[in-house]
């Protein structure tokens, strides 16, 4: 029997030999009959199965030497008329991408309004994260408002205290950004051991849009806010938790957006419609949602968000409080742990890296659990505190190989292994998990979540 | 954007002539009145800038707990069955000294809220805007002052008979376990700042040790469920089939065919199950298990073959109830509308699925 290739869409060798003798004498003496024909088709598709073991049973028997019936009976979208334009006002994904969905992750709280949804980044490509795939943290669920009634307020340390409606800040100067958004918890199941399985789970609360908003700078300047005395801002939410979170003034002044736009359109619900403010390179919760207020003060605020949670306990018992920026990360999201890899042979590895303080500079791939590396190809745009898309070629022969990727920032810091962080942060600190993450490939082509030094 | 906003300012400055006074951005916005200001300006800082006059005991504190707090915290506010627990862990040593030494003894499964949280203006500003959870920024000056004196006296802060005041909460600060113990030595502030760890970029004979040090459990291999139906069906991979053990043979051998087919879209959502999570409700009961109160499961097998049961729940969740499950009441819902109500009841009386 001729090479077996175990895939659709290619043309397989028919059986032979399939038929009982005692069938083909009755054939060949009495001709064949509905039964006798559908008696042959069974054998044949029984036969044809053990052949092509990994493929589709009906597209194995449906196959012969003639072709891919895929091809050679022409399908019904060539042959009638489809759909007419504006059938959906709102057009949504093919129903044949239903599995890529935002998910929670069971037991990981108590109550889905003060939980997280993951992005499934082992389905998505380049760096834009479809809006309506975008993850969610909310701690007191979330709404959707109306934008007519909602109101936006400086106050504090400004000559004057200004509100701004909808209408107002849609008329300041405007900017376009594309920024990631990290949870400063992103990866924290995976301090200790390994928790989760697939790249959702371990790496999914993380997205990346283009962001339309004013400047916090612009809006600072309009109240008149003191120069001098000026150290940090309080941003609050007009949400039931009225997240509130202190941001420097530094950061305020830079690249800080009070943005509505997100990926061309508003920003969605639940990413906090109608206002946002968005941050770029600090960990997600100052990102507030459902902006309500911006308070220019000269001392931080200790809120509960900065005081309570988001503070990284270290080996001696301490916290590091006001641990703001995202450091540099990557992450292979194809191959990834929860995927199986049906053939040797060729692959594109592809994944993500970013960088709360720059642009990154470089990539490199390990197929050999780091012993030995590659540089990655880096996609355009290749943006500051925005997620850079990496490729590399990749031939698997079938071996047990271990799959890493690194990222290098323009600072020149380089990724971290998991047991470097851990030897300076312990194994209990929850955020600002930015470790090297392995993937382990079995010889099975199924790929799994691993840990190793 | 500092050049950005001075560009702009300039232009803006040079197209306002005419106007009686010189905006950067004419007619955007207005200046926020006193009361405004004082709607929204809730924050309480560190040093108690913003925190309004006003007192409260911890007698009163224990039955606002009672009546608001403890279905979610606990009596004792030491309940991690719907959120972390608020006590526990801290000693009168560690009020001595600032430092929380359960932190680093590693006696203490889950860190509290007391063991973490250095400052007691975190507690009056969290509570005041954000609790009860179900019903944010519906208490008092005067209940928000009980509660955090409840929860000190919890915490074995304060004494049984104390008030709790704007004019003392400084020298309860002084008497915070772990007042002492936050650092901010550490570069993740300032985008410019020093990282902790310096790795090298080394390419080639890296060294690496062989040893997988750890890999998902065999326990947890479908806890996320099947993930072959969280990938997409076609592409360079499929999705693993964790609804079955691992296979370890090679992939050369013969192995069962893997079918690519679309997932059928879900089946449509009885109403009053979307109606039951949008509303929340679902924070509080699980369908097939109890967290704050009944799981909706044991709802429906209570009220199993009883003719007034919806006029009767209908009344309970409209209106508030208590005593029928236990002695924690379950407040009015009053931001749900008559008819998803009756949907939400009806879907949990056919058994809730």
């Amino acid at each position: 029997m001729s090479n077996v290739v175990k895939k659709t869409g290619r043309i397989l060798r028919a059986p032979e030999n399939f038929v009982d003798s005692s069938l083909v004498q009755e054939i060949s003496k009495s001709g064949l009959n509905e039964d006798r024909r559908a008696f042959l088709r069974r054998s044949f598709l029984a036969a044809s199965a053990a052949m092509a073991s990994g493929t589709v049973l009906a597209q194995a028997a449906a196959n012969s030497l003639a072709g891919d019936s895929n091809i050679l009976n022409l399908p019904e979208h060539a042959r009638t008329l489809g759909k007419p334009v504006a059938a959906s006002a709102y057009g949504m994904p093919s129903a044949f991408e239903t599995n890529l969905q935002r998910r929670e992750s069971p037991g990981l709280t108590r109550v889905p309004a003060a939980s997280v949804s993951f992005a499934p980044l082992q389905g998505l490509f380049g760096i834009i994260t479809p809006s309506g795939l975008h993850f969610e943290r909310h701690h007191q669920g979330w709404y959707d408002i109306d934008p007519s009634k909602h109101r936006f307020m400086i106050n504090g340390l400004v000559k004057n205290p200004k509100v701004y409606t909808m209408d107002d800040l849609m008329r300041m100067p405007s900017v376009s950004r594309m920024h990631f958004i990290e949870c400063g918890a992103n990866t924290a199941m995976e301090w200790g051991n390994v928790a989760v399985p697939t790249v959702q789970y371990s790496h999914g609360m993380l997205s990346c849009s283009e962001f339309t908003g004013v400047p916090l700078s612009v809006l600072l300047e309009d109240c008149g806010y003191d120069k001098k005395r000026a150290k940090v801002v309080l941003a609050e939410g007009a949400d039931g938790s009225g997240m509130t979170r202190t941001i420097s003034i530094d950061r305020a002044l830079d690249d800080v957006i009070v943005a509505w736009g997100m990926n061309g359109e508003m920003l969605r619900p639940e990413n906090g419609y109608p206002l946002r403010l968005v941050v770029p390179g600090v960990q997600g919760v100052s990102w507030v949602k459902w902006l309500r207020r911006i308070e220019v003060g000269d001392k931080p605020y200790g809120t509960k968000d900065e005081a309570i949670h988001y503070i990284d306990a270290m080996p001696d018992g301490t916290f590091r409080q006001y641990t703001s920026i995202q450091e540099c990360k990557s992450v292979i999201t194809t191959p990834s742990a929860g995927q199986t890899l049906l053939d040797k042979g060729f692959y594109n590895i592809t994944g993500l890296a970013w960088s709360g303080r720059s642009k990154i500079k470089r990539v490199d791939v390990s197929v050999d659990g780091g012993r030995n590396w590659r540089t990655a190809r880096l996609e355009t745009p290749i943006l500051s505190k925005c997620l850079t898309r990496f490729n590399i070629d990749w031939v698997w022969d079938g071996s047990p190989v271990v799959l890493q990727s690194r990222a290098i920032d323009e600072t020149g810091y380089v990724q971290p292994k998991i047991n470097e962080l851990r030897a300076v942060r312990g194994t209990k600190s929850i955020y600002h998990n930015n470790a090297i993450q392995s993937w382990k490939v079995a010889e099975s082509g199924e790929v799994s979540n691993v840990q190793v030094y | 954007m500092s050049r950005f906003i001075n560009t702009v300012a300039a232009l803006a400055l040079a197209a306002t002539s005419g106007l009686a006074f010189a905006e950067k951005f004419p007619n955007i916005g207005r200046t926020a009145t006193e009361k405004e200001i004082a709607a929204w300006d809730i924050d309480v800082r560190p040093d108690f800038k913003g925190l309004p006059a006003g007192s409260g005991t911890v007698e009163k504190g224990m039955q606002v707990w009672e009546g608001k707090c403890a279905s979610c915290h606990g009596t004792f506010g030491e309940s991690n069955e719907v959120f972390t627990p608020i006590i526990g862990g801290t000693t009168p040593e560690d009020i001595k000294t600032g430092r929380v030494a359960s932190l680093t003894s590693g006696k203490q499964p889950q860190r509290t809220t007391m063991m973490k949280v250095p400052t007691v203006s975190t507690l009056w500003d969290y509570i005041n805007r954000a609790m009860p959870w179900t019903a944010p920024k519906t208490l008092t000056t005067e209940e928000v002052y009980s509660v955090v004196a409840y929860i000190l006296n919890m915490a074995e802060i304060v004494p049984d008979d104390f008030t709790l005041s704007n004019t003392n909460i400084a020298a309860v600060q002084a008497r915070m376990p772990n007042r002492n113990g936050m650092t901010t030595n550490h570069g993740m502030w300032d985008v410019k700042g020093k990282p902790d760890v310096k790795s090298v970029a080394c390419m080639k004979d890296c060294p690496v040790d062989e040893k997988i040090r750890s890999t998902l459990p065999e326990s947890s291999r479908n806890a996320h469920g099947n993930v072959a139906e969280q990938n997409r069906a076609f592409g360079a991979t499929r999705g693993t089939d964790t609804s079955k053990p691992a296979t370890t043979a090679p992939l050369s051998a013969a192995k069962v065919a893997v079918k690519a087919t679309a997932t059928a879209p879900a089946a449509a959502q009885h109403p009053g199950m979307a109606a039951a999570k949008q509303n929340a409700c679902v924070a509080c009961h699980g369908i097939t298990n109890k967290i704050v109160g009944p799981g909706f499961n044991e709802i429906a097998a209570k009220y199993k073959g009883n003719a007034g049961a919806e006029a009767a729940l209908f009344g309970k969740v409209k209106n508030g109830a208590s005593g029928a499950w236990g002695p924690v009441p379950m407040p009015a819902q009053t931001h749900v509308k008559d008819d998803e109500i009756r949907a939400i009841i009806s879907w949990i009386l056919a058994g809730a699925k």
